[in-house]
């Protein structure tokens, strides 16, 4: 079997509500190994969580409906499935955690029913070696007195205690792959880095890649191996970690980057931002989809969209000025320069 | 190991938590009304059980000579009607027509407008519209127009009665559970549910209707209330349970015909109805104020 676990070509992703047609991804590409965790950055609206609900086939249709692309699982294309057996992948092969975990589990039942619903979904365990493994799972995430807790209710549990039940439940079916969909946005910053080790040692011992959807760049440095920056439904810039922190070349990167709160930050000092917000989608863009926030933007930004290319070894962008013959320097970016555009 | 050890008191404290927590019991008897309520249903179902043993005639056993008496007269606790028979055996029996009726008409249309309103809900679009449109249909007609009219094409009998009543409820139940499958099929848990790979009845049954089950009680213990009205509403015309059998409904009718001569017959089996029907409701407010938790002080 190849290493190639997933590969997504192409994907678009378009809600429809009344006349307008809102383009949420547009042509998002990307493939992922076996053992590899990719992130997805960016800000919101900016389609990442789109895309990884698109690849469970989760997108509310109507309004939405994914209308082009392909997603290779192992041989299968996604896309192409009946409804029985995307149901067979959902929770079995690919798993999702959710953002909030105070509404992701259901208040009248107890979450070792929860669990032991979704173990009993995909596996031919009778009810008792359903309940043991549940029980097991919830160790496994680090839940003290694991028998206890599976009888009680969601609400007797704290925020993070809920991602680690959400964990379990996910993680229960032992999928190969793992989409967290900012996993830790809701939770207290003191607990954000334990679920996140927690994630870290489950995937060693499960043996699982993981998608990492979030706005944090701190959380992808940590935990990914590859990184895919979105910005309005496209990805404008790709590559390894290492690459992308080491050396960032979109535009709207270098944004993000400085929008990062450091150590180094003073309190007198202002914060820094990206002005602007997110072209509306349901527009038909022209361009460059970030010519309007870009401190570098010139006539050609409006007029051509810029390709996907290698800028660099393994280090992919959007950007008609970072090429391999041509680079930009990013301590201009600090100088507003967009005088010479309309936005 | 510090953090076992807090984790360990989280969980007592929990448990601890949990036995003080007021119970839905406990919150209800605290409504002062809602308390009255469940007394007089209480008390009703226990008349209705054990009627032969509380009855002191028999509820059919006429006596022309002893028609029309007043209360308390010759050992008739409520006197008797036109035909000599005993008002208060005819009361008691005439419980039980109103409990079998009233809840297994709205058991009926509970669970017939429940599917139904949950299918429409839950899968939208046009069985959604199929559905709802015909329920407005029915929404139409007046209620107790409907279970005329659905009693004279089915006939008379208890059976029948229970059937006209409960398709006369469908159409509430079907809206009640429609609107709250929308919102309950919103939540994060059932995304969650989904992406776990779970079937749609799983979803329905398992999650989306335990959720939506609170109105739903509630409006159950207010349509019981509404179906007893119905009930004796249609024997007051004739088309409800055959006549010797007492209901109710069928008692007031007699009565009304002697209302100068022998108030008595109208007169209890209207407050019969009025005390009942004033209880379930209530109880069904009470109900409510403690299902909803935004009502909570």
């Amino acid at each position: 079997m190849s290493d190639m676990l997933l590969k997504v070509e192409n994907l678009e992703v378009q809600f429809r509500s009344g006349s307008t047609l809102t383009k949420a991804v547009n042509g998002v590409s990307f493939s992922l190994n076996r053992k590899e965790n990719i992130g997805i950055v960016g800000e919101s609206g900016s389609g990442k969580s789109v895309t990884a609900t698109s690849l469970l086939r989760l997108i509310p249709d109507p309004p939405g409906k994914i209308t082009g692309g392909k997603i290779i699982f192992e041989d299968k294309d996604l896309l192409k499935l009946s409804d029985k057996a995307m149901r067979k992948i959902r929770g079995n092969e690919i798993s999702m955690i959710f953002q909030d975990p105070s509404t992701s589990l259901n208040p009248v039942y107890t979450v070792g029913n929860q669990i032991v619903e979704s173990i009993e979904t995909h596996q031919h365990l009778n009810r008792k070696e359903a309940k043991e493994k549940a029980v097991h799972m919830l160790e496994l995430v680090g839940i003290p007195e694991a028998r206890k807790r599976f009888s009680m209710y969601p609400h007797e549990f704290s925020g993070g205690m809920r991602q680690r039940v959400m964990i379990a439940i996910a993680l229960a079916c032992n999928p190969k792959l793992l989409i967290a969909d900012e996993p830790t946005t809701a939770l207290d910053v003191t607990v954000q880095a334990q679920i996140l080790n927690l994630m870290k040692d489950l995937q060693h011992s499960i043996d699982t890649s993981i998608i990492m959807i979030t706005h944090d760049l701190g959380v992808i440095w940590e935990s990914c191996d590859k990184v895919l920056v979105m910005y309005a439904g496209n990805v404008v810039e790709s590559g390894t970690v290492q690459e992308i922190h080491d050396n960032p070349l979109h535009p709207y990167t270098w944004g993000l980057l400085d929008s990062q709160i450091t150590e180094s930050v003073s309190s007198e000092e202002e914060l820094s931002t990206i002005p602007g917000s997110p072209p509306d989608l349901s527009l038909d863009i022209s361009g460059c989809p970030f010519a309007a926030r870009c401190p570098f933007a010139e006539e050609i930004c409006l007029e051509k969209t810029p390709e996907m290319i290698e800028a660099a070894e393994g280090h992919f962008t959007a950007c008609h000025f970072q090429t391999k013959e041509h680079r930009l320097d990013r301590k201009e970016a600090k100088v507003d320069d967009r005088s010479n555009i309309k936005s | 190991m510090t953090s076992i050890q807090a984790e360990e008191e989280i969980v007592k404290t929990m448990e601890d938590k949990r036995k003080k927590e007021q119970s839905l019991f406990r919150k209800l008897i605290k409504n002062r009304l809602a308390a009255f309520g469940l007394i007089v249903i209480f008390l009703l179902i226990i008349t209705a059980i054990f009627a032969p043993l509380i009855a002191t005639h028999d509820p059919n056993t006429m006596d022309v000579t002893k028609a029309l008496l007043g209360v308390g007269e010759q050992g008739y606790l409520l006197g008797t009607d036109n035909f000599g028979r005993d008002i208060f055996s005819r009361i008691v029996y005439g419980s039980r027509i109103s409990l079998i009726v009233g809840i297994a008409a709205v058991l009926f249309g509970a669970v017939i407008g429940s599917l139904l309103g949950v299918a429409a809900g839950y899968f939208g679009g046009k069985l959604d519209s199929v559905i709802m449109r015909f329920m407005d249909g029915l929404f139409a007609f007046p209620f107790i127009l409907l279970a005329i009219t659905l009693m004279t094409v089915l006939g008379q009998g208890l059976i029948n009665v229970i059937i006209a009543i409960g398709i006369a409820n469908v159409p509430g139940f079907a809206r009640v559970v429609r609107g709250q499958v929308l919102g309950v099929k919103e939540s994060e848990f059932i995304e969650v549910t989904r992406s776990l790979g779970a079937k749609h009845r799983r979803i329905i049954f398992q999650h989306v209707l335990p959720n939506s089950l609170a109105p739903i009680i509630v409006y159950a213990t207010m349509s019981v209330a509404g179906a007893i009205i119905s009930e004796a509403a249609l024997s007051f015309l004739g088309l409800g349970v055959q006549p010797p059998t007492a209901s109710w409904g069928s008692i007031l009718k007699d009565g009304k015909d002697f209302l100068v001569l022998n108030p008595n017959m109208a007169t209890f089996s209207g407050l019969s109805i009025l005390i009942t029907v004033l209880s379930i409701n209530l109880f069904g407010d009470g109900l409510r104020d403690a299902l909803d938790p935004k009502m909570k002080v």
